[in-house]
């Protein structure tokens, strides 16, 4: 926030730093690539475990997210006041994901101990359709 | 006429801009914020199908084709391709909205146009992309791939697919036609008489957030 200018209704904007905008896009890409040869690497030769590697394609995703808002969204160089007003909402997110994915996964466990026909049924290969793969 | 607040200033005793941002930019901040539950319910059920579900479709297998080339040795390039307009596309606009800050109409001009450009490239990957998939037998309701371990697969998979991506893909339509409205307006000089580049901001903020949804549609369909 050093360079602080004023607009016609008197708010101060901080000014944007091409040299900053330019980082922020490296880093962005530089997510995604190393996100991409991963998935690639792994489709290939099962290199890491699938738990693994989807723990590191989250771990990347908020990482790109945060830049996105800080950066390209220009949030960071607000008021606290201001940041803290779209942050504290957003931790509802932190229950929404929790709930609602154990939620699925406790569906399926109770399917597959009541519903014996749904289990068999879910294990079972089904036969290639010709044309399709 | 509120005042910029200074660093260590009694913030709420009233007189003072407490969020020091225009009232548009904060509505569009809380729009923004309205918007990304929408996605979030969007994409959490689908988390939550999924974990419901005994095996999956695998993306690697499902998205690995590339327009001409035909079927890839490398899975998932042409997502990448897309991945990378749409990155780009967000650098073009913070430049926009930097080049407003100073007041250059030529330069907001210059970086508006790459913008849009960027905006129609993603959408015609998209366009191809459901295309190839409509083509291959998948459609809301129709789902011709395997599950991962060779299981028949339910449609859930293409149902979610085609209506998450198509809400973020009428979210970069309408972003596009908000940034096309933008240029013509910078053109015929009205933010220049306005004193200010603030709109360009606020429709810079809507593209944005276009890009931060891609990154979790990206990594919820693509990548997991």
């Amino acid at each position: 926030m050093s360079e602080v200018q004023i607009d016609a209704a008197g708010h101060a904007e901080p000014s944007f730093s091409t040299k900053l905008i330019w980082r922020t896009f490296w880093v962005l890409l530089i997510i995604t690539v190393i996100e991409l040869a991963l998935a690639i690497i792994y489709y290939e030769t099962h290199f890491l475990p699938k738990h693994f590697l989807n723990g590191l394609f989250i771990v990347g995703t908020l990482a790109k997210a945060f830049f996105i808002i800080a950066e390209f969204m220009h949030l960071k160089h607000e008021l606290k006041a201001m940041v803290m007003t779209l942050v504290f909402p957003s931790l509802l997110f932190i229950w929404f994901v929790i709930a609602f994915l154990w939620d699925g996964n406790s569906y399926r466990d109770l399917r597959n101990r009541y519903d014996s026909h749904h289990l068999e049924q879910s294990k079972t290969p089904a036969a290639k359709k010709p044309g399709m793969e | 006429m509120s005042q910029a607040v200074q660093a260590g200033q009694k913030l709420w005793g009233g007189g003072k801009s407490p969020y020091n941002v225009e009232y548009g930019k904060l509505m569009m901040w809380f729009f923004l914020m309205s918007d990304a539950f929408t996605f979030g319910a969007f994409l959490i059920s689908y988390g939550s199908i999924r974990f419901a579900s005994n095996s999956w479709p695998d993306p690697n297998h499902v998205f690995k084709t590339f327009p001409i080339v035909g079927e890839m040795r490398v899975p998932l390039a042409f997502v990448s391709l897309m991945t990378f307009i749409l990155i780009m596309s967000s650098v073009t606009m913070v430049l926009a909205v930097a080049a407003g800050h100073n007041n250059d109409r030529k330069g907001v001009m210059k970086w508006m146009v790459w913008t849009i450009l960027g905006g129609l490239a993603f959408l015609s990957c998209q366009a191809w992309e459901w295309t190839h998939l409509y083509a291959e037998g998948a459609w809301w309701g129709r789902n011709p791939f395997m599950n991962i371990d060779g299981t028949q697969s339910s449609t859930n998979f293409t149902n979610f697919f085609f209506t998450i991506t198509g809400f973020h893909g009428f979210h970069v339509f309408s972003g596009v036609i908000i940034n096309i409205i933008m240029l013509i307006m910078t053109w015929k000089g009205t933010f220049e008489r306005r004193g200010h580049y603030l709109m360009i901001e606020k429709a810079g903020l809507y593209w944005h957030f276009v890009d931060l949804v891609w990154v979790f549609v990206f990594t919820c369909f693509y990548l997991l």
